[in-house]
């Protein structure tokens, strides 16, 4: 090709005229070629469509100038304007006899339309007959365009003349219509598959082009149903053979190899063949084994040949000499000078390790090589083969260098990627949490904005349960390096929105717990967040949520909050803030700076984000106050059923009963957040829900119902004020009051139905999934978690809901190399468990409003109680509410979810197996390989 | 299958562009634009593949070529062999230059059908058809013949007829 590179433009420009095209034509083209930019290029091309409008528009064009005038048309589209105005004259010139003309027609149209515009049905006549046309010039240029041009519908217009035609006399038609009857195929597989037999009888075809034609849609079909075409294997390998030998015309050497991409296509379909089959594996050995010897790979076409034998081996059954073969090629191609070779070469490796595993041991400077390669595709294969060959023993270097390159590249699309490679890898490998923590930072603050949240909460829930053992000082140690690093990371400007989530979250939750950093350091930092960030109302959610924590962690411990006047002029801010969420918030945060100590502490107990939070739903404990509320005159419940039209929201009877009572108008309000829980709800939505923001209302949560319940009477106050606002302010209490258990940390009461409803719906989830807690694995918690046996109580039930969350689990637990089994530590998301602190909250309960009387209490706690120790007392709690029938309707709800959550009992032993078994084949060096990446590692 | 065959020149001006598959103008122009911006960040003596699934979906591949003032691109699945692809561009591009002797940037903007026709020989509905560029010629040669022969009532200047028989 050197002469092509010899041609500079201006020589080809001065010889314009000569081509046959009008000069307006070549004026246009050099005018645009010209154009310095894309402006006065859109200004030429524009100009000429209107030229051409006004010419299409004139009577009687000669046809030599209409054609010419289609290819100007072609040329617009080509450079991105629209010509549709002409696209009726193309379809005209199809129809025209003569030949040029009706090849010009046919290529414009191709071009411009698809196979479902409504020009399509002028055409198709036309290709009809041109399929019967007695020149094959004309049936070939009628099959080409019917490859672009006939859609489901049309097929069977022209089937019968396109099958007709297979068996033409001329090979390029038999040719051509055998590749037509293939897109028909792939288009609609039905419309033809009565002809399939058609494909292998051509395979017999006495012309060698024919035959290579059929291997294309014989490809398809093989892939589509191997076992049916078992039998050509023999024959494909026969045809492979012949070809070696030469037996082709000599037309179809390429660069002295013969019929190179028929024996590719062969290859191809023999690796699809030889798959998982012994016979045809065997029955291939012998024409692979000679293709290695006689494949010339000083040639490119060659080498593709070779590659091609080796992705055949590495889908077969080979035998070792053949597996031998391959490898020796794939040094030969790693060893190449060529780009393109060592590509392959990569590609060849990837595909070969998981045969044999040991083959890239003699090629790891080779590999190095590569990935150190300015060539970024070369790059990017080799950090696929990388990824495949991860184990424990070399994933620290892999992820380095894949973050590394991850820092390096712009490509948001690989960005991701790779990203979300390195948190597998990570998940799957990690060494040490810390190595963990360390990694998950680094890629959250580079690719923040482009991973998955739930990385994000896995991340934050490995923080807050550490390494699930007994060791509490590792754990504790872990968290102040994670605090430290973010500490130090915070004041960076720009960082992602997932990643600020983290770090605010981990601030809140662990900045103040071992003293190290005070209370106002961390939550000046806290500020500057929700300062430097203000336009993402997430990030500031979870900063005063944080901030919330470190305040009641403060006056839990009994010292002074001095709230600095930074926290303090954000909290006016956001008591004014347009988002309900923020809001509520900030609402929640002055009010719990108003509480006292022991209040406090049952609200935001330190530490307790991953213990359970319980849901009394049926608010048993009110029992008594209603049945003196209806004694003294107020109406009973009206049950769901008896109301209609309230499909929204939340399935919080219980606050129903607890209003009903004191306000006949508020009743009304109660009426719409009343669907009965649905029960697949509580297996959807078991994993991480997807809204970041409701999740960390979620996951931060540890309290006691009856110090919610306190905190939700502040709130009814603050509505009050703004009663302006109607219901959804008053349903932001309802939320408030249902979603008490959880609204501890993250206290973040939605205050539209739409937001209560989906806060509540994960929880009401949670909820029947406690009696799942199977003996064995309390049993380990319980010797993990030895000491107070409100303690184990928790964390065994929390550890109950683990197994069921497939990769949450996973991730969070593999980590642990050398771990036994045992603790599944809870998710994120799980909720405090309340009960313990039931019983300590009476007292604020009582303080506060004196809304029940304290027997009604105590019957009430002990429900709780009750409720969730073991499954059975569902329906007792129940049965003591039978006055109300919304609650045995509710009752049903459960004991519906409760099914599938015991039938679930098993699988969740059998994830947790499972989870040991990849752990253990996972995380423990295999030693296949020990000594691969020595050298990057010394 | 072949998705697309584009070819280009180094300020990206698209010369010749067909996609197998339908695609929308604009999209076109989308894609086109986004394989130049590509290219040409690419240093010279690197390997001439591309994963570019960022434009074409999953599992498409981009081999291309440089020629002079032009890019020959080729976009494909993985049921096509990279090298192969590679050689079924410089297939094409030995084509042209018999058709053209010495083919350049203009041959490709001016004969603007006769390189579909060409094209058309190769690759078909987004398979490989025939790679041997001498059978290919004869068939283009076959085609001009005809359209020149059904021309012949001085329909087509001489110059035309005398450009084909170069």
């Amino acid at each position: 090709m050197e002469q092509l590179k010899t041609i500079g433009r201006e020589l080809a420009m001065g010889s314009q005229g000569g081509f046959g095209q009008s000069k307006e034509f070549l004026d246009l083209v050099k005018s645009i070629g010209e154009a310095r930019s894309k402006a006065e290029e859109d200004r030429i091309v524009l100009s000429e469509v209107d030229i051409l409008k006004r010419r299409l528009l004139e009577p009687d064009i000669p046809k030599r100038k209409m054609k010419e005038y289609i290819i100007r048309l072609v040329y617009i589209e080509m450079l991105g304007h629209d010509a549709s105005f002409g696209y009726i004259h193309a379809v005209k010139m199809t129809h025209d006899d003569n030949l040029l003309l009706k090849r010009t027609g046919y290529l414009a149209v191709t071009l411009f339309l698809n196979e479902d515009h409504d020009l399509i049905i002028l055409i198709v006549n036309t290709i009809q007959k041109d399929l019967r046309s007695d020149n094959y010039l004309v049936v070939c240029a009628a099959l080409n365009a019917i490859c672009r041009l006939i859609n489901e519908e049309t097929i069977p217009a022209v089937l019968p003349q396109v099958v007709e035609l297979l068996n033409h006399q001329k090979e390029a038609v038999r040719k051509k219509a055998i590749m037509a009857l293939h897109r028909f195929h792939r288009k609609s597989p039905s419309s033809v598959s009565h002809l399939v037999s058609n494909f292998r009888k051509r395979l017999c075809d006495n012309d060698p082009g024919v035959m290579g034609a059929t291997l294309c849609p014989l490809f398809d079909l093989i892939s589509e149903d191997v076992n049916s075409y078992k039998d050509l294997v023999s024959s494909f390998v026969s045809i492979l053979k012949q070809v070696t030998e030469r037996r082709l015309p000599k037309s179809y050497d390429y660069h002295q190899m013969p019929a190179p991409f028929i024996q590719i296509k062969l290859l191809k379909i023999m690796a699809l063949l030889g798959s998982g089959d012994k016979n045809a594996s065997d029955i291939m050995s012998m024409v692979l084994g000679d293709l290695f010897r006689k494949c010339d790979s000083s040639t490119n076409i060659g080498n593709a040949i070779l590659y091609e034998c080796i992705r055949c081996i590495s889908c077969i059954l080979p035998n070792p000499k053949l597996l031998e073969a391959a490898a020796d090629a794939i040094s030969k191609f790693l060893k190449s000078d060529s780009h393109n070779l060592k590509y392959m070469g990569i590609d060849g490796l990837g595909r070969l390790i998981k045969i044999s595993p040991d083959i890239a041991e003699q090629h790891q400077l080779a590999v190095i090589d590569c990935l150190e390669d300015p060539d970024d595709t070369l790059k990017r294969k080799t950090f696929e083969l990388l990824y495949k060959m991860t184990k424990s023993s070399n994933v620290e270097v892999i992820v380095d260098r894949m973050i590394d390159y991850m820092i390096s590249i712009n490509d948001n699309h690989y960005k991701t990627e790779i990203a979300s490679r390195c948190v597998e890898l990570a998940e799957q490998f990690a060494p040490s949490n810390q190595w963990f923590i360390q990694i998950m930072n680094k890629v959250f603050e580079h690719a923040g904005d482009l991973v998955n949240i739930k990385v994000a909460h896995n991340l934050m829930r490995l923080i807050a349960e550490g390494f699930g053992e007994d060791d509490d000082d590792a754990d504790s140690k872990l968290r102040l390096s994670a605090v430290e690093s973010y500490l130090q990371l915070i004041s960076e400007p720009k960082l992602p929105s997932l990643f600020l989530q983290v770090i605010s979250w981990v601030l809140g939750e662990y900045g103040t717990a071992d003293g190290k950093y005070s209370a106002s350091y961390i939550s000046g930092k806290l500020c500057d967040v929700a300062d430097a960030y203000s336009s993402d109302e997430t990030v500031k959610g979870y900063a005063v949520s944080a901030l919330m924590k470190i305040y009641a962690f403060e006056i839990a411990s009994g010292r002074k909050v001095d709230v600095l006047p930074e926290c303090q002029s954000l909290i006016e801010e956001l008591l004014a803030s347009h988002s309900t969420d923020l809001q509520q918030r900030a609402y929640e945060l002055q009010a719990l700076l108003a509480l006292d100590a022991r209040a406090v502490e049952t609200i935001l107990p330190l530490d307790a984000s991953c213990e359970d939070i319980e849901v009394d739903k049926d608010l048993s404990f009110l029992n008594g106050y209603i049945q003196q509320a209806i004694e003294s005159g107020a109406q009973p419940y009206i049950s769901e059923r008896e109301r209609s039209g309230m499909f929204e929201t939340t399935d919080y009877h219980p606050q129903d009963h607890h209003e009903v009572p004191t306000h006949a108008l508020r009743f009304e309000a109660y009426e719409l957040p009343k669907p009965s829980v649905p029960p697949q709800a509580s297996n959807e939505l078991v994993p991480v829900p997807e809204p970041s923001y409701y999740s960390e209302s979620h996951q931060p949560i540890s309290t006691s119902l009856d110090s919610e319940r306190e905190s939700s009477e502040i709130k009814l106050r603050l509505d009050g004020v703004k009663q302006k606002w109607g219901r959804p302010s008053y349903q932001s209490t309802t939320a408030a009051s249902s979603t008490t258990p959880q609204a501890a940390n993250g206290i973040s009461t939605h205050s539209d139905a739409g937001v209560g409803s989906s806060s509540s719906k994960p929880r009401s989830s949670y909820e029947p999934k406690k009696p799942e807690i199977d003996p064995e694995k309390q049993r380990l918690a319980a010797s993990l978690f030895g000491g107070s046996s409100s303690r184990t109580d928790k964390r065994s039930s929390s550890g109950g809901h683990k197994p069921a969350k497939g990769t949450a689990n996973k991730t969070a637990t593999v980590p642990k190399e050398n771990q036994t089994p045992v603790q599944p530590p809870p998710d994120l998301l799980d909720f405090g468990e309340p009960t313990a602190t039931t019983v300590t909250a009476v007292d604020p309960f009582k303080e506060l409003e004196g809304l029940m009387d304290s027997s009604s209490q105590d019957g009430g706690s002990s429900d709780v109680m009750g409720l969730y120790s073991d499954a059975a007392p569902v329906t007792t709690t129940t049965s003591v509410d039978s006055l109300l029938s919304e609650l045995s309707d509710s009752s049903k709800g459960n004991s519906r979810t409760y099914q599938p959550q015991t039938s679930k009992g098993p699988n969740t032993k059998e994830a947790l197996e499972k989870d040991a078994l990849v752990r253990q084949m996972g995380v423990n060096p295999t030693s296949q390989n020990p000594t691969l990446f020595k050298d990057l590692l010394g | 299958m072949i998705k697309a065959v584009m070819m280009m020149n180094t300020q990206g001006k698209p010369r010749l562009a067909k996609f197998y598959d339908y695609m929308p103008v604009e999209k076109q122009q989308e894609l086109i634009r986004g394989v130049f911006s590509v290219l040409c960040s690419r240093p010279e003596n690197v390997s001439n593949f591309l994963e570019i699934e960022s434009l074409f979906g999953p599992d498409s591949r981009l081999v291309y070529k440089h020629y002079a003032t032009l890019y020959f691109v080729l976009v494909f699945d993985g049921s096509e062999n990279e090298l192969a692809m590679l050689d079924l561009i410089q297939v094409l591009v030995e084509t042209l230059d018999k058709c053209f002797s010495n083919v350049c940037e203009l041959d490709i903007v001016f004969n603007y059908s006769k390189m579909h026709a060409v094209l058309d020989e190769i690759v078909f509905g987004g398979q490989v058809l025939e790679t041997s560029s001498a059978e290919v010629m004869k068939a283009v040669e076959e085609i001009s013949k005809l359209e020149a022969a059904s021309n012949s009532i001085s329909l087509v200047p001489k110059s035309v007829s005398g450009w084909r028989g170069r």
